[in-house]
């Protein structure tokens, strides 16, 4: 139906693709992967219109197309979900759906009519959210969900998505694949991204795979399993992901958690870490984490008492954490880790500024350190100047790390490591923090990847609706336990309103 | 597709082409400086320029406040309204206080560090609201800024406020005299651009400012003290207008409810104009004061010329501000 041929991109200098070819089938799931970098943003943005090809042509059924801007591909039927999202956070959801095509009746909106089909889109995408909320006020998945219920309102001919099912819950993915198969059936032409292989190889008909811009791979999806989906991407055999565990029980307790809560969101939760522990929580989206460890640096309200080597202490600001050794990397790298319209070197120094300043901020110090942090976490940046908002997700996540840990903390807490990150930094990202126990520093991993917990900690506290339900370590630390935890079939019983 | 056009035309032409963003201002106030010289030979005169300048200290030592203000975000209406309030009070001491001072140095350091501290707590009641109030800045001063005139007013009895003539022969000198020919009021908006320029550009608060603007939570989640930096550039602000007012009154020696109307966007025109981002995140006090003399060269040659009326000063200042403001986009659209 949609087909690329040859095409290629430079953006100045720097050519990102190399002469693609690609062709989207009516009824058939192509899906797109590669590294961070790869340049599968850029193919999906050409294809829908965002930006033109410097070399080559898109054919629609079987024409040759230009499109001018992505309202002209919209038109034509090519509609692209973004993985930052394209909503209007103050208007409501089903303005939303309807934003620039509202419906009308003469001179007047007819809100019934958007009403009923906001209703109807909602309904078949088996979310709870009310059309007539605030975007601002839903939480991610749901927005992603309020996404893809847009695209469906416009009868996309082609749909594109960039990583759909990031910040879905596996129910939510299971839901989305479900939409995709009945699309399918319709005859729409599917391309999909994902850095879940898995996923991949469960719903894609065909498989392209992008490294460095070239075109790798095209196969039929039966031809390939996701060992040599990862090796094709990487272009090197993947050895172990994860570094192998070393024994740490029994050492010092270095951070004391005591019945802490926070708000309606966590209630009660008691927790230790050990010196040159990774230890890891794990729970459906949702279920508290990251709301209990924002407590527990100070960037929220709790009750309950904090010790750090054996003292009490109040930490009532990032400042405070930081100044006690404790140091918490943002799940949301993008909205709170880093400011994307500035450069590398303002953005390294921010958390840790005051170790640059006598009076006045010392430029070369922030040069060399700049220089550190590009070695030693092997940040790929076009130039020194870049914004860090055009770096890609993996350098920008490397970078909020040598941030975050040129405040020389003794307790790092990671909320979500490896979010939205190819499988080759995955890998870089894993042997770090596991370096960074075995220097003796303390860690707690935050994932919702069950395999990363599993992978990375030697013990795992799961939560569920604001409450520890379990603790496991050592050999119990796999994933039936730990979904049982986690889905309130086993362990502590709340009372709990959902 | 917008963009990919504007990356296609700007990249072959990049190495000729002029950075406006940083030299806009430069230019601009060049090309004003040349057309001045041209149009009048007093233009370049030493008095006209020691004139221009300063004139321009009062809006510029307000307008470096205000870039640290804008930068992190934020916005201060009251500023115009402020400075008439300051001034008002200022005399009422230094007049009340004559009797049982007598005619001194010591009534007029009284004045000076009257208006200090009322700027200082003015700056701090703005602060305060709108970082623990949580207020939008907006709205927080444009309520001081119609309560700090109408103080001034009611002060006044709806007239003027006049300091007393012998104080006035003490004081005149700080508007009127200067070091080694330059006079005061330029000296000290100079060592203020200075100190300004510094402290944006060398120091962690000016970072902070900037990270603030761009990005409140990044900051947040980055041990910045979000409503201490935030207060502090109000209280800064304030304590700037005290300093504004402090060379404002001897020029006059009086003050009324028409003192400082309009300073507040004559400040903000002056911080746009230089560089500085309107919703934050950037800024540059350089800018700041070179969009200051901008607009006061433009007030200037209008007056000095028969090219163009006088009255016509406020559509040109318009036609700046707005022209700033499309060049700087026209950058950022080709990054």
């Amino acid at each position: 139906m949609l087909a690329a041929q040859k095409v290629s991109r430079s953006f100045g200098p720097v050519q990102v693709l190399f002469d693609i070819d690609m062709t989207l089938r009516a009824g058939e799931v192509h899906a797109l992967i590669g590294e961070n970098g790869a340049g599968k943003s850029t193919l999906m943005k050409i294809l829908s219109g965002y930006l033109a090809p410097t070399h080559g042509d898109l054919m629609l059924d079987g024409k040759t197309v230009t499109f001018l801007s992505s309202e002209d591909a919209e038109d034509a039927g090519i509609i692209l979900i973004h993985q930052e999202f394209n909503l209007a956070e103050q208007l409501t959801v089903e303005q939303n759906i309807f934003l620039g095509r509202e419906i009308r009746k003469g001179f007047l909106l007819d809100h019934k009519a958007m009403r009923a089909e906001t209703e109807r889109l909602l309904r078949e995408l088996e979310t709870r959210v009310s059309p007539s909320a605030k975007v601002s006020d839903i939480s991610v998945s749901d927005k992603q969900m309020v996404e893809i219920a847009k695209a469906l309102s416009r009868n996309a001919r082609v749909l594109i998505m960039d990583e759909p099912t990031a910040v879905l819950t596996n129910r939510e993915a299971a839901i989305l694949f479900r939409q995709i198969e009945r699309l399918k059936q319709k005859g729409t032409a599917i391309l999909y991204t994902s850095h879940k292989l898995d996923e991949v190889a469960r719903i894609a008909d065909r498989i392209t795979v992008l490294r460095d811009g070239q075109n790798v791979a095209a196969v039929k999806a039966g031809e390939m399993n996701e060992d040599q989906m990862a090796q094709a991407m990487v272009g090197r055999e993947l050895s172990n992901l994860f570094p192998p565990k070393r024994d740490t029980a029994g050492g010092e307790t270095v951070i004391s958690v005591k019945n802490l809560s926070v708000g309606d969101i966590v209630h009660d939760v008691s927790f230790d870490l050990q010196r040159g522990e990774i230890l890891g929580f794990a729970g459906l989206v949702g279920s508290g984490r990251t709301e209990l460890m924002e407590g527990i640096i100070g960037v929220r309200e709790s009750s309950g008492t904090i010790e750090i080597g054996g003292r009490p202490m109040p930490l009532r600001s990032v400042k405070d954490a930081r100044r006690a050794g404790l140091v918490y990397l943002t799940e949301d790298r993008k909205g709170r880790g880093l400011i994307l319209t500035q450069g590398m070197r303002t953005n390294l120094t921010l958390l840790a500024l005051d170790k640059f300043t006598r009076g006045t901020i010392d430029g070369k110090a922030e040069e060399a350190a700049l220089d550190k942090a590009i070695k030693e976490f092997d940040v790929r940046a076009p130039t020194r100047q870049v914004l860090v908002g055009n770096l890609s997700g993996g350098n920008q996540q490397k970078l909020l790390l040598a941030k975050t840990m040129l405040a020389e903390p003794d307790i790092v807490i990671i909320d979500e490591p490896t979010r939205g990150i190819d499988i080759g930094t995955k890998q870089q990202i894993y042997e770090f923090i596991h370096k960074l126990a075995a220097s003796g520093k303390s860690v707690i991993v935050i994932s919702s990847e069950m395999a990363e917990v599993i992978g990375l900690a030697s013990r795992v506290v799961v939560m569920r609706s604001g409450r520890v339900t379990g603790e496991v370590s050592g050999d119990d630390v796999n994933e039936d336990v730990i979904v049982r935890y986690a889905m309130g079939l086993e362990g502590r019983k709340y009372q709990s309103d959902d | 597709m917008t963009d990919t056009s504007a990356t296609q035309a700007k990249r072959p032409a990049s190495g000729f082409k002029i950075d406006f963003h940083v030299w806009g201002p430069i230019i601009a106030l060049i090309v004003l400086v040349i057309a001045g010289a041209l149009m009048n030979p007093n233009f370049l005169s030493y008095g006209n320029v020691t004139n221009v300048l300063a004139r321009s200290a009062f809006i510029g030592i307000i307008a470096v406040g205000m870039t640290f203000v804008i930068t992190s975000g934020g916005l201060d209406l009251s500023v115009g309204s402020m400075a008439a309030f300051i001034a008002g009070v200022m005399i009422l001491i230094m007049n009340a206080l004559l009797p049982s001072m007598g005619v001194g140095i010591g009534i007029v350091l009284v004045g000076m560090a009257s208006a200090l501290v009322v700027g200082l707590a003015a700056g701090l009641v703005n602060g305060l609201l709108i970082t623990q109030a949580r207020i939008e800045a907006f709205i927080v001063t444009l309520g001081t800024m119609g309560i700090f005139r109408s103080l001034i007013t009611w002060l006044a009895d709806g007239g003027t406020l006049s300091l007393d003539y012998s104080v006035r022969e003490i004081y005149r000198p700080v508007y009127y005299s200067g070091l080694f020919g330059v006079a005061w009021p330029i000296i000290v908006f100079a060592v203020i651009a200075i100190i300004g320029e510094m402290i944006m550009r060398h120091t962690a608060f000016g970072r902070h400012c900037a990270a603030i603007g761009s990005n409140e939570q990044v900051a947040r989640y980055s041990a910045v003290h979000v409503d201490r930096v935030r207060l502090a550039t109000y209280v800064f602000l304030g304590i700037l207008v005290g300093i504004a007012t402090i060379m404002y009154v001897p020029r006059l020696g009086s003050a009324s409810s028409a003192t400082g109307v309009l300073w507040e966007l004559e400040a903000i025109a002056a911080v746009i104009i230089g560089g500085t981002v309107l919703k934050g995140g950037f800024g540059r006090v350089w800018g700041t004061v070179v969009g200051v003399l901008i607009l006061s060269l433009i007030d200037n040659l209008l007056n000095l010329t028969d090219l163009v009326s006088p009255y016509l000063n406020g559509a040109i200042q318009g036609v700046i501000i707005i022209l700033a403001v499309v060049l700087q986009r026209q950058k950022k659209a080709a990054r």
